[in-house]
């Protein structure tokens, strides 16, 4: 019975708002626009960052990476110098060894080491970028396994000879799963194919991941036994001679919480010892703070504009209901002549706001989830439509009604029934 | 003006009294004067009578229905409807008495505009809370007896002013109240719509209905056998089935 009643009052409030299509249209239009614009922009905002997050993600919080970098001063000095002339840079084994002994909330550390070496599998010949590494590498940085095994700390300690490709590396050679146990010439030696990792993707991606573009991975001892850690470039008909111990350091820190602490410890370490500056240092936990609180100042802002078109979607519907009160006090003091009380006169004016706001809410929904579809289609960029911006967006609309149709229909309740009936 | 201590009116006897005012007034403040709408009014009606109340404007004939209508409390005295006292009761206990008891008849007919026919008799069921069901079979038949079961579906404004009127009587009907209140019925209407209409409350009173209308037409009131005459809020006279009582204030 009570139930009926409410709904009947429903119908009734659409009704009456179906009598001026027009007014009730233009009235629910500012509450269309806000519900419409939290949700495209929430969207837009959601979609631009989420790849970012997830790919410093994949980092791994509790790692912290060192890098070689070329030292300012000898890149632009390099082409003056003598074309045999080694530059000499970047992280060495001694700083893995100074950073374990140092720190002991280092858990572990994973080296990289990156070698250039002519690659053969069965007829293809390919020059091929390798990383010199161990096995704790393959689990910081996450790879996932596609076939085979990865390398085994058993493999870094007796210098086998073995090779994991990446799957970019794989589909360079035209190596299918079959590879695994294949032999793979490198330089004039055999190494047996032991395994194939997933490659990270990530263009457009805001960090570097450490060995983008690699196409496979052997033990270090490996790599330093036989190549050395000379590495020669040609670069337009000249040779550059380097000399890289390490290219990649991944140090893993045993929880959250002492990333920074290791981290600016590290810093004032490699400071000491490399007073060139030929190393960098990033912290993808810092990284995923910053990019979080940038995410969260975007919120913030595009919120506080959905906010002020939504207050001024309520602030139009009241006004609106403040007319129709004016319009229909004699309906009202019909009403309340006939026996409705206060309460009833205010259920009636709010359930009509709230039919006006909720259904501006709903082709607000409509219009905001083709917005960023539209913008996927035309402009190319991630959007992602949350499901927690829909329902905030429902709740925002029927508050919205609930507050601005609250002041109107006090109003109406509060008409003296006698001067309502008076009124012309 | 002060307070009289009139008689109290008695109307036909063998019948209960629906409506019993002690001395009743009704004092608005106007800035700083004090205004006495009514001064002091003693009545009693009985069920099944036809009064009406006449009086010039600001005689306190207005001030009088919306007390019997229970729209505005007494300043002083005692009103009791049906035997409760209504004089001290809460806005929404008086909604209550409204709904419950009375059915209100205006000048201007008051429908509401955005409702049927059928929708503007239903509306007083619609807040005593019936079924939806129940509610439309009473308001058709309340049409067929105001002679417009043919236009349950129409809107007010596709209806004659005495067919609106038509319409807000069966709507006062609805809730089958103790008393019907008339606040100038036929001031919006032709004589001949008038007659009609007059008519219609003339078989409701024959029917039994209690009814108290107010009128400034002496035409009009000649239709209820009893009759008030207000003067500066008091009751200046009397007439009551031809008799007439004179100065019972």
């Amino acid at each position: 019975m009570k139930k009926s009643r409410i709904w009947r009052s429903v119908l009734l409030g659409i009704n009456t708002l179906m009598l001026h299509k027009l007014r009730s249209m233009l009235t629910m239009l500012g509450v269309v626009f806000g519900v419409a614009s939290v949700i495209a922009m929430l969207a837009v905002g959601e979609g631009a960052s989420k790849d970012a997050l997830e790919q410093i993600r994949k980092l791994g919080s509790n790692n912290i990476i060192l890098s070689s970098q070329k030292p300012v001063e000898e890149e632009s000095g390099g082409s003056m110098r003598s074309p045999f002339s080694v530059s000499m840079y970047g992280l060495t084994y001694d700083d893995e060894t100074r950073a374990m002994e140092t720190f002991s909330r280092i858990r572990t550390t994973a080296p990289a080491k990156i070698v250039r070496k002519e690659g053969r599998l069965g007829t293809r010949t390919l020059d091929l970028r390798l990383v010199g590494t161990t096995a704790d590498w393959f689990r910081l940085v996450k790879r996932e396994m596609i076939a085979g095994r990865t390398l085994l700390p058993s493999d870094v300690d007796q210098k086998a000879a073995v090779v994991v490709l990446t799957e970019y590396g794989a589909r360079r050679l035209l190596a299918t799963r079959q590879a695994v146990g294949q032999s793979l010439r490198l330089g004039g030696e055999y190494f047996q194919v032991i395994g194939i990792v997933r490659s990270e993707g990530g263009e457009g991606s805001s960090v570097q991941t450490p060995d983008q573009q690699v196409d496979a991975y052997l033990p270090i001892t490996v790599a330093r036994e036989r190549y050395g850690d000379v590495v020669s470039i040609r670069t337009s008909g000249s040779f550059i001679r380097e000399r890289v111990e390490l290219h990649q350091l991944i140090v893993e820190v045993e929880n959250t919480d002492h990333v920074e602490t290791v981290a600016a410890g590290l810093e004032q370490m490699l400071k000491t010892f490399h007073p060139k500056g030929d190393y960098r240092i990033s912290v993808p936990l810092a990284l995923l703070k910053q990019a979080e609180a940038t995410k969260r100042t975007f919120n913030i802002v595009l919120g506080s504009i959905a906010g002020i078109s939504l207050l001024v979607g309520g602030i139009g519907i009241m006004n609106i209901m403040l007319a129709s009160v004016t319009e229909r006090t004699r309906e009202i003091g019909v009403r309340r002549a006939i026996g409705a009380k206060k309460r009833q006169i205010i259920t009636q004016f709010l359930i009509e706001t709230m039919v006006l706001s909720t259904l501006g809410g709903m082709i607000g929904i409509a219009i905001g989830v083709a917005i960023p579809a539209l913008i996927t289609y035309f402009a190319d960029m991630a959007t992602v439509v949350t499901s927690y911006s829909l329902l905030l967006s429902v709740g925002i609309s029927m508050s919205v009604g609930l507050i601005f149709g609250l002041y109107p229909a006090k109003r109406a309740a509060d008409l003296d029934p006698i001067i309502a009936l008076r009124h012309e | 003006m002060s307070k009289t201590d009139g008689a109290f009116v008695q109307a036909e006897t063998g019948l209960h009294e629906v409506v019993r005012l002690e001395d009743v007034t009704k004092v608005y403040v106007m800035g700083t004067n004090e205004v006495h709408a009514l001064a002091g009014v003693n009545l009693a009606i009985h069920q099944g009578s036809f009064w009406a109340i006449m009086g010039s404007s600001g005689s306190g004939k207005s001030t009088m229905l919306n007390l019997l209508g229970c729209l505005d409390r007494p300043t002083s005295g005692r009103y009791y409807l049906e035997g409760h006292d209504v004089s001290r009761l809460s806005d929404d206990e008086l909604s209550e008495f409204r709904l419950k008891h009375l059915g209100f008849i205006f000048q201007s007919f008051n429908l509401i505009a955005q409702l049927t026919v059928r929708e503007n008799i239903e509306l007083p069921l619609f807040y005593l809370g019936w079924d939806p069901e129940d509610s439309k079979q009473r308001a058709a038949e309340l049409a067929e007896m105001v002679g417009l079961g043919e236009r349950l579906n129409h809107r007010p404004s596709e209806l004659s002013g005495g067919q609106q009127q038509r319409v807000a009587i069966a709507r006062a009907l609805a809730n089958d109240p103790s008393i019907l209140l008339a606040d100038e019925p036929t001031g919006n209407l032709d004589s001949v719509t008038s007659e009609q209409i007059m008519d219609l409350l003339g078989q409701l009173h024959d029917q039994g209905k209690t009814i108290i209308m107010v009128t400034h037409e002496p035409d009009i009131a000649t239709y209820a056998p009893n009759c008030v005459h207000m003067r500066d809020g008091l009751i200046d006279r009397i007439t009551e089935n031809g008799r007439t009582l004179e100065g019972v204030r």
